[in-house]
């Protein structure tokens, strides 16, 4: 039964070669479909390779709010042959996949390049339309207008504003509203650039008025002009680093990694206008020392990086903690593993190795965020919890947020407050029996900064008595090492409940989904068709993984009559985690480990297929 | 060699001293580096709270718990990143970073060569032995070949590592060598390390009379051979290894080739002194060339708890 989201959401979809301009034709779509006041999720999917291979954007958009995308598409637009059809043909061996056709909505559009000579009964579709679309001559058209007829060949690169101009027209979707994105997106000296593209979309407008009588079955409107709300479009790493620099980071490192560095380079863009410092370092083992240090010396310090960059974290992660740093915060941008794996695809494959992130027992605080405003306030809070508590804090994100782009109302910053923790004043400039490693009933002890008088204080990564000197004493021991995780129940008790879990739909219902990350999108769409079959539905998000709020969750699932369990990875890593803490089992599992996100439809078709009788556990993979 | 001038003491070298108990072997030629460091910190007059002391792992690890100033004793091979993570926070302190020849050259090699090509205003002191001595007595990277200490079970059958060259090539804009168990000589070394603007390092020869039978201080100071196989470049008046002009690539590579050849004289003549010198902009003074407000005051110290972030949420609109 189709939702009102499923009824008026249009999934418009462009692949092509890398570097062939996907991604400058698949945002300025989503900032004129913005522009006109519709809501936009859009999400990218490309390979480890700078060039060449086949990559596609999806933009999936509605009138009314949409977080999630589906497998269908209802405008297919292909610079290459490979998106239609896959690369059988080039790799006779493991082809990676077989195009998008498949997916294309009975009465949707595809728009290709008729240069491609494609016949028409190659596509083995009778319920779609085909919109060729001779791309050069159409630019050709376009630069004549400029005088600069016959330069086509080195204006190749605009092909693909000629096929996104062909397909907003016939999705028949306001083309003014497109001409100032594309104003927009080539200013100052790139302003030249912005009337040839703005060209070639009206020539490429022309030609399909002019060639193709019948239009796609599913159309776009913008809302009238006084219902367009103004609204921000955001990926996951420019929220993420705008809610570090509000926090008052002052030094960001990282190594390059896929898919953690576009963050890096976000906040490195804007150090000089917030003084904040970035550096790139010689490895992770240096990104994080280097934070270490400088949280040591009392700023806010971070460090982003993915899960083979966490991996050479592991030492300084265990030295933040035995000496009791006021952070770093690691920014754990989550992709496909293990080891190098897939290192520009999803997975939330990582959680049990964010709550292990080192040898030895020690306290740490393990925060996954779900969406665009959870990453914002949870990395802006997450510092607050670095230098209250004295522990480092791993924020957990995922590929699938870091690159995703989504319309969204400014982020609310009024209710973010700094709290820098307890920072010791010392009572006089000579020596005064300070202690750094004081044991409190807390466990937390007032962390001077270095360079003040009176402050001196010693402290190392060996066990250390009270005033940071190595001991191997025996009660001392004991006491240091109740000292530093009684910090756990600290935290546990003052974090407020919104950072541990969140309880989606009612209290009480006939199904509960249980997950974490980014799946949420997908969930919270797909609750809403699964409610049109007759299921009250609620979903149990678990946020706070250490510590872990094992009350809370365990009240919520005794009360849940059949819980499915939805990971995007191989084990269950968030099922583990709660049978560990709580005792309880999740008998249906819907979990997804080809480096894709979950769909709508996965999430609706596996939690379907997990109640059946006779399957508990669903893998999921629609390709 | 320059003369410090003696002012006024305000903090006495007994400021410098901690009451932690040393723990170090008797006779061992950390206490010689120990010493000079004090002795630097007190002939500078820095007041203690406006240092820290970076160190890695080992004996040379607990260094920054006998003298009082703040320390940090980090993780193995882990020291330079450490310090330089804390002198971007507070640039206006005195960062001095020590650590053992396996800890800089071994496990944080990649950090010594890293390290030089940044060239924050900050000072690298190795204690070198040849050893891993907390570990009782393997062979450390500048262990040279076919030599066998006395708890090797074989020779080592590896080339031991020059770290001079290594500095040179990594791009160290002071770098020196200095001797345990000469003092006086270490001591104005250190002073020079630390007032060089850029990243200092200084290999100190170490002993380790416990482990180490190979280069004992009666090895350095040449009984068997009748006089010191310690050469001091400071008494060859024709040794000039600082940089005029920074800016002459052919001065630059003279000086760099003839300090590498000193650092590979081996045997009977090892050369202790300054080997090479140049002032070149440093890390932090780059920093502030992109945030002004650096040249003034420490980030630590700059309003970052203030931010407007609308400007970046209009660049979304």
């Amino acid at each position: 039964m189709p939702t009102e989201l499923s009824r008026r959401e249009l999934s418009w979809v462009i692949g092509g070669p890398q570097g062939g301009g996907i991604n400058a034709s698949a945002e300025i779509y989503a900032k004129a479909l913005t522009r006109g006041g519709l809501h936009v999720f859009a999400n990218i999917e490309f390979h480890s390779n700078i060039m060449g291979k086949h990559s596609y954007y999806r933009v999936t958009a509605a009138p009314l709010p949409v977080r999630s995308h589906v497998d269908e598409i209802h405008m297919l637009v292909a610079l290459d042959q490979e998106s239609l059809f896959g690369d059988a043909l080039e790799r006779k061996h493991y082809p990676s996949h077989i195009g998008h056709v498949h997916r294309v909505a009975p009465g949707g559009g595809i728009v290709y390049d008729a240069d491609l000579k494609i016949d028409p009964a190659q596509f083995k579709r009778d319920d779609i339309r085909l919109y060729p679309v001779p791309y050069f001559e159409v630019l050709e058209e376009a630069l004549k207008q400029l005088g600069k007829g016959g330069q086509s060949r080195k204006y190749i690169v605009m092909r693909n504003t000629v096929a996104l101009g062909a397909s907003v027209a016939l999705i028949g979707y306001d083309e003014d509203l497109l001409f100032e994105a594309i104003r927009e997106s080539f200013k100052g000296r790139k302003a030249e650039a912005a009337e040839m593209n703005v060209l070639a979309v009206k020539a490429a407008a022309d030609y399909v008025r002019a060639h193709f009588q019948e239009r796609p079955a599913r159309r776009l409107a913008a809302l009238p002009a006084e219902q367009r709300k103004p609204r921000i479009l955001i990926k996951g790493v420019q929220a993420v680093g705008i809610a570090k620099i509000k926090a008052g980071l002052g030094l960001q490192t990282y190594y390059p990694i896929s898919p953690a560095t576009d963050e890096s380079v976000y906040l490195e863009a804007k150090g000089p206008q917030y003084q904040l410092t970035v550096v790139q370092a010689e490895d992770e083992i240096a990104s994080i020392n280097m934070a270490i240090g400088a949280a040591h010396m009392g700023i806010r310090a971070a460090t982003s990086t993915a899960g083979p960059g966490f991996a050479l974290m592991s030492e300084g992660f265990g030295f933040a903690a035995i000496t009791e740093a006021p952070g770093p915060v690691v920014f754990l941008w989550q992709r496909g593993g293990p080891s190098t794996g897939l290192p520009t695809r999803t997975e939330q494959a990582d959680l049990q190795f964010a709550l292990h992130p080192a040898h030895g027992d020690f306290p740490h605080i393990v925060i996954a965020s779900g969406d665009i405003e959870e990453a914002f306030v949870d990395s802006f809070e997450s510092f607050n919890w670095a230098d209250r508590y004295q522990v480092p804090v791993i924020v957990l994100l995922e590929k699938f947020l870091a690159s995703s782009l989504f319309t969204s109302d400014r982020l609310d910053t009024s209710k973010l407050k700094i709290d820098r923790g307890l920072v010791y004043q010392p009572v006089s400039p000579e020596k005064n029996g300070y202690r750094r490693h004081a044991i409190t009933a807390d466990g937390i002890s007032p962390r001077a900064l270095p360079g003040t008088a009176g402050g001196i204080f010693s402290t190392t990564s060996d066990e250390h008595d009270p005033e940071g000197h190595i001991t191997e004493g025996i009660e001392n021991r004991i006491t240091m090492m109740r000292k530093r995780m009684v910090k756990l129940q600290t935290a546990a008790r003052e974090i407020p409940e919104s950072f541990k879990f969140k309880l989606h739909g009612p209290r009480r219902a006939d199904l509960t989904l249980v997950g974490w990350g980014t799946t949420k999108g997908a969930i919270l769409d797909g609750m809403t068709e699964l409610e049109l079959e007759g299921f009250s539905v609620n979903f149990l998000q678990v946020r706070l993984m250490r510590p872990f709020p094992a009350q809370e969750v365990e009240a919520v699932l005794r009360d849940a009559k059949r819980a499915v369990l939805i990971e995007a990875n191989y084990s269950g890593q968030l099922g583990a985690l709660i049978r560990e803490q709580t005792g309880i089992a999740l008998d249906h599992r819907v979990l997804k480990y080809d480096g894709r996100p979950f769909s709508r439809n996965e999430i609706v078709d596996g939690v379907r297929e997990a109640l059946s009788e006779r399957t508990k556990e669903v893998m999921v993979s629609h390709a | 060699m320059p003369e410090t001038i003696t002012p006024p003491k305000k903090f006495s070298l007994q400021e410098y001293k901690t009451e932690v108990h040393v723990d170090w072997c008797p006779g061992c030629g950390d206490f010689g580096i120990l010493s000079s460091i004090q002795q630097a910190f007190f002939q500078l007059q820095i007041p203690p709270h406006r240092i820290a002391m970076i160190s890695g792992i080992g004996c040379s690890g607990k260094t920054p718990h006998y003298v009082d100033t703040y320390g940090l004793h980090t993780l193995h091979g882990r020291a330079l990143p450490v310090a330089t993570g804390a002198k971007l926070a507070n640039h206006q302190l005195t960062v001095v970073a020590v650590g053992g020849d396996g800890d800089g050259y071994g496990i944080g090699a990649g950090y010594f060569v890293n390290s030089g090509r940044r060239n924050l205003d900050m000072t690298y002191i190795v204690f070198n032995n040849g050893v891993y001595g907390l570990t009782k007595g393997q062979a450390s990277p500048t262990l040279g070949k076919g030599l066998q200490t006395k708890s090797m079970p074989e020779p080592s059958i590896q080339e031991g590592v020059n770290p001079l060259a290594v500095a040179l090539g990594a791009g160290y804009t002071w770098i020196g060598r200095g001797y345990a168990l000469d003092v006086k000589s270490l001591v104005s070394l250190i002073v020079q390390a630390i007032q060089h603007k850029g990243t200092s390092f200084l290999d100190v020869f170490q002993t380790c009379p416990v482990y180490n039978d190979l280069r004992t201080k009666e090895w350095y100071a040449g009984d068997d051979i009748g006089r010191t196989r310690l050469r001091r470049l400071d008494a060859d008046a024709s040794w000039d290894p600082v940089v005029k002009d920074p800016a002459n690539l052919d001065e630059v590579v003279q000086k760099k080739t003839r300090a590498l050849q000193t650092s590979y004289e081996t045997g009977d003549s090892l050369a202790v002194g300054l080997f090479y010198k140049i002032d070149l902009p440093t890390y932090d003074e780059q920093l502030a060339g992109k945030v002004p407000a650096l040249k003034e005051h420490p980030l630590i110290d700059l309003p970052l708890y203030q931010r407007d972030v609308t400007p970046l949420f209009d660049e979304l609109a």
